[in-house]
């Protein structure tokens, strides 16, 4: 350009230089274009990756492999005294009827090796689903009936084509004897594919064919309510302040820095002051949703403040000048108008923080959620863990079913979020008001 | 009587001298009277209020006093705590109640006092972000005091080498603990870098694409998108660094002849990268649509492409804000921690090796604490030492991002 152009010299447009020159910008001009979209590209196959990715691992922990074998009730070994009493049948050899039935079935099975193996065939928690079924029914007792056992979580990975039977037998866990029984069962039709409600009725446990989420998830909630309880009037009343009433100072100066920067912390340092201040000072129990929602709340905290001032700075000046001008105080005015008109942005904002904050794990890592923990908790105080905490300690564990439940268990969690982050994408549009 | 069933006749007695102050204003006004300038049940609002906030201030001194009583002997503070406190903080309530309940009458000036106390509970509010702060910087401060009691600073800062298991037993071999914490530093740096050469590009390029060229309807359908991988918890990125990213790099690393491990420093740092990616592309949007409209009109005017006005012209002009971004998110990276504890390593190992495995300060802090804590070993101490490096470290580049932004913002306002 700069040659053809020098003054006085007119410049020749259609120069094969210049138009090759043109021809060159162009092809720039495309490859940036494509560079761009080709980022967006990248980035939404990595989104897509990581879904499918978790999705195809997860979707297996729906169902569940369940042995249909006949189980004899005998009452001599469940009840001898004949009276159904309660703690009796609770206390009965379950495990012995379960060896049985395994035994009766697979007649030929003899070395004391092998039966252990087959005893493997079904889950652990045989004997007490056997328990459960002659407590709901002791009519059962004396009865011979089909049961659906849980199976064991090898064979529910085998069943579901985790290991594959092509490889040798020493490179897998479920051994061709195994794989011989499962044969025998599946022929005469025993072994049947189920809805899998153990894993979203049970808590956490060892054996990941009983494992489940509904402790993980009580403790979600509970550890929610707390946060909401305390982060949702404390976030509003700050921002109300900040934004109706705060004098133009230092100290509001101050505030406003602060709630930026905490934003910006880093979660896990939460946790260390969660750590500190309400285990170590106020000795408040660990490892309960009491103080995991105490910790979340802080975090959650300028999220709130930061939507809620927004929300109440959209809310024209005409409406607090109305008010004003009809005789209503300060407040009257901030309370009886503008936080009604703003109270769609601010739920908004709320639920935002609040799925943020089901999502998080760090800080509650700190104080002690991540306690193994069997029992379902009933309340704030009781030890729990959450849905996030739950996927990490899954994920830690070494055994392949646990794969398929930590998967599982996150499509769960993606499911809340999303359901939390449309409720809010359907708040705004609904009550939205546009001055 | 302990401290919630005392809550909760403090509560049934405000609510009682709500209700009968509500019911003694009522009977006061003249219902011919019209003009009312305060509503009965304000002046049942000004009794419970009377009987409410003596007896919390009460409880609030109680609570600072609790800390050093007990040094007048478990008998004496056990009285303390069980017969005069309750006792004296319900007669205060009590106290309150008689007293506004005497003074209604319809002159009183109701409405002030209210909106006094309501202005008083909303400054409190405000003030908690600001405790909260001074809370963090205090648990921290106060337990890295006690640490560098212990481990010389010198050590912590300039040593080479980390591991933090002292010894159960003053004879044992080997477990001195080495608290160097170099390595760290090292490590993070190494998965932050990777992270934002992985985030910039890509965010960047999102971010210029959906603003310059990108028609409105594939950004109403494209942006929201991108921001689902801002919405994922960072516990599913970890999970997928660690089964899926670390095991792929691993394999491909096996096929072309390179020792990748599996916790490698890569995989954790592309899908932090990956989590950032919407940080930076949505920060960057609203930087780059602040630049003023004329400054593109003046490059199209004088020829130059799309392209060449990004390049030449957008960008520069957008630059300290996008430094801005970028700090911003280099300070997320810093203190992101489940996808490292998930998807790095746990031994400290000094190297510049993407493919070998790190450790960062977030994952020592989660290995130093989660457990067994004894509050005075040099372990646990450590930890604290640690988040509070992490936390000036990160308050600062917020700050500086902010100060920047700032900056830039006002250029063009």
């Amino acid at each position: 350009m700069t040659d053809t152009s020098t003054p006085g010299k007119k410049t020749d447009w259609a120069s094969p230089q210049l138009l090759a020159k043109v021809a060159q910008r162009q092809r720039a001009e495309k490859r940036f274009r494509r560079l761009g979209l080709s980022a967006i590209v990248i980035a939404l196959a990595m989104l897509a990756t990581l879904l499918f990715s978790i999705a195809g691992k997860g979707y297996s922990a729906f169902y569940q492999t369940r042995l249909v074998m006949d189980v004899t009730f005998s009452e001599a070994v469940i009840d001898p005294k004949g009276t159904r009493n309660e703690d009796d049948l609770r206390a009965a050899g379950y495990g012995g009827i379960v060896r049985d039935t395994l035994r009766e079935t697979f007649p030929d099975v003899k070395s004391r090796k092998d039966l252990r193996e087959l005893f493997a065939l079904v889950s652990k928690g045989a004997p007490m689903q056997l328990r459960d079924m002659v407590l709901d029914n002791p009519d059962l007792i004396g009865q011979t009936v089909p049961v659906d056992f849980i199976a064991g979580d090898d064979i529910d990975m085998f069943n579901k084509g985790f290991i594959p039977r092509d490889v040798p037998e020493g490179d897998r866990r479920v051994k061709d004897m195994e794989i011989a029984w499962f044969d025998q069962l599946d022929a005469v039709g025993a072994v049947k594919m189920v809805f899998n409600s153990t894993f979203f009725t049970s808590g956490d446990s060892r054996e990941p064919e009983l494992a489940g989420i509904w402790g993980a998830i009580s403790g979600s909630f509970y550890t929610l309510i707390v946060t909401f309880l305390i982060s949702f009037p404390i976030g509003v009343m700050s921002a109300i302040y900040l934004e109706e009433f705060a004098p133009q100072n230092k100290f509001t100066d101050l505030i406003e820095v602060n709630i930026n920067n905490l934003a910006a912390v880093p979660s896990i340092v939460f946790g260390l002051l969660g750590l500190a201040l309400f285990l170590n000072v106020a000795h408040l129990p660990r490892s309960a949703p009491l103080v995991g929602g105490l910790t979340l709340a802080l975090m959650t905290l300028p999220t709130i403040i930061i939507a809620s001032r927004a929300a109440i700075r959209a809310v024209p000046d005409s409406i607090r000048e109305a008010a004003l001008g009809l005789g209503a105080s300060k407040q009257q005015t901030a309370f009886h108008h503008v936080l009604p008109l703003s109270m769609p942005g601010i739920l908004t904002g709320t639920i935002i923080g609040l799925s943020q904050a089901l999502g998080e794990t760090a800080p509650l890592l700190m104080i002690g959620m991540v306690a193994f923990i069997v029992d379902i908790p009933g309340g704030f105080t009781d030890a729990a863990t959450v849905l996030p905490v739950q996927i990490f300690l899954w994920a830690d564990s070494p055994e392949r079913a646990f794969v398929e439940k930590t998967s599982g268990a996150i499509l769960v969690l993606l499911g809340f979020l999303i359901f939390m982050n449309a409720l809010a994408v359907l708040l705004r549009k609904k009550f939205e008001r546009r001055w | 009587m302990s401290f919630l069933p005392l809550v909760l006749v403090l509560l049934a007695m405000c609510t009682f001298g709500y209700w009968y102050g509500s019911r003694r204003a009522m009977a006061q006004t003249d219902s011919s009277v019209r003009r009312v300038a305060v509503r009965p049940h304000q002046f049942g609002l000004y009794v419970a209020i009377w009987g409410l906030v003596p007896p919390v201030f009460l409880i609030v001194l109680w609570g600072l006093f609790q800390e050093f009583g007990s040094s007048l002997g478990p008998a004496l503070f056990d009285q303390i705590r069980t017969i005069v406190f309750p006792v004296v903080t319900l007669l205060v309530a009590a106290g309150g109640l008689y007293v506004s309940i005497q003074k209604i009458n319809p002159a009183l000036k109701v409405r002030k006092t209210i909106e006094t106390a309501v202005y008083g509970v909303l400054i409190l509010a405000s003030t908690l972000s600001v405790l909260t702060t001074v809370g963090i910087v205090f648990s921290l401060l106060f337990e890295t005091i006690q640490f560098f009691d212990k481990v010389p600073l010198s050590e912590f800062f300039l040593g080479l080498e980390w591991s933090p298991q002292t010894a159960l037993r003053a004879d044992q071999v080997g477990s001195s603990g080495a608290f160097g914490a170099i390595p760290l530093f090292a490590g993070t740096m190494l998965i932050t870098l990777i992270a934002m050469m992985v985030a910039v590009p890509l965010g960047l390029f999102s971010a210029v694409y959906m603003t310059e060229y990108a028609t409105d309807r594939f950004r109403a359908i494209v942006k929201p998108i991108l921001e689902i991988l801002a919405g994922i918890p960072t516990v599913v990125y970890g999970f997928f660094a660690a089964l899926t990213v670390g095991v792929f790099f691993r394999d491909v690393g096996s096929a072309i002849g390179l020792d990748v491990v599996s916790e490698s420093a890569l995989a954790a740092g592309v899908v932090m990268g990956m989590m950032i990616i919407p940080f930076i592309s949505s920060l960057s949007d609203d930087i780059i649509m602040a630049v003023p409209q004329s400054l593109r009109d003046g490059s199209y005017g004088l020829g130059a492409t799309r392209s060449e006005t990004v390049m030449k012209v957008i960008l520069p002009a957008a630059l300290p804000g996008i430094v801005g971004a970028v700090l911003l998110a280099v300070s997320r990276a810093i203190g992101e921690t489940m996808i490292v504890v998930m998807a790095a390593g746990f031994a400290a190992n000094l190297t510049a090796n993407p493919l070998e495995a790190v450790t960062t300060v977030t994952v020592q802090i989660v290995g130093l604490l989660v457990g067994d804590q004894e509050f005075d070993s040099a372990k646990t101490l450590a930890a604290f030492a640690l988040a509070l490096v992490l936390f000036v470290i990160t308050l600062s580049l917020n700050v500086i991002a902010l100060i920047v932004v700032r900056k830039y913002r006002e250029k063009y306002d």
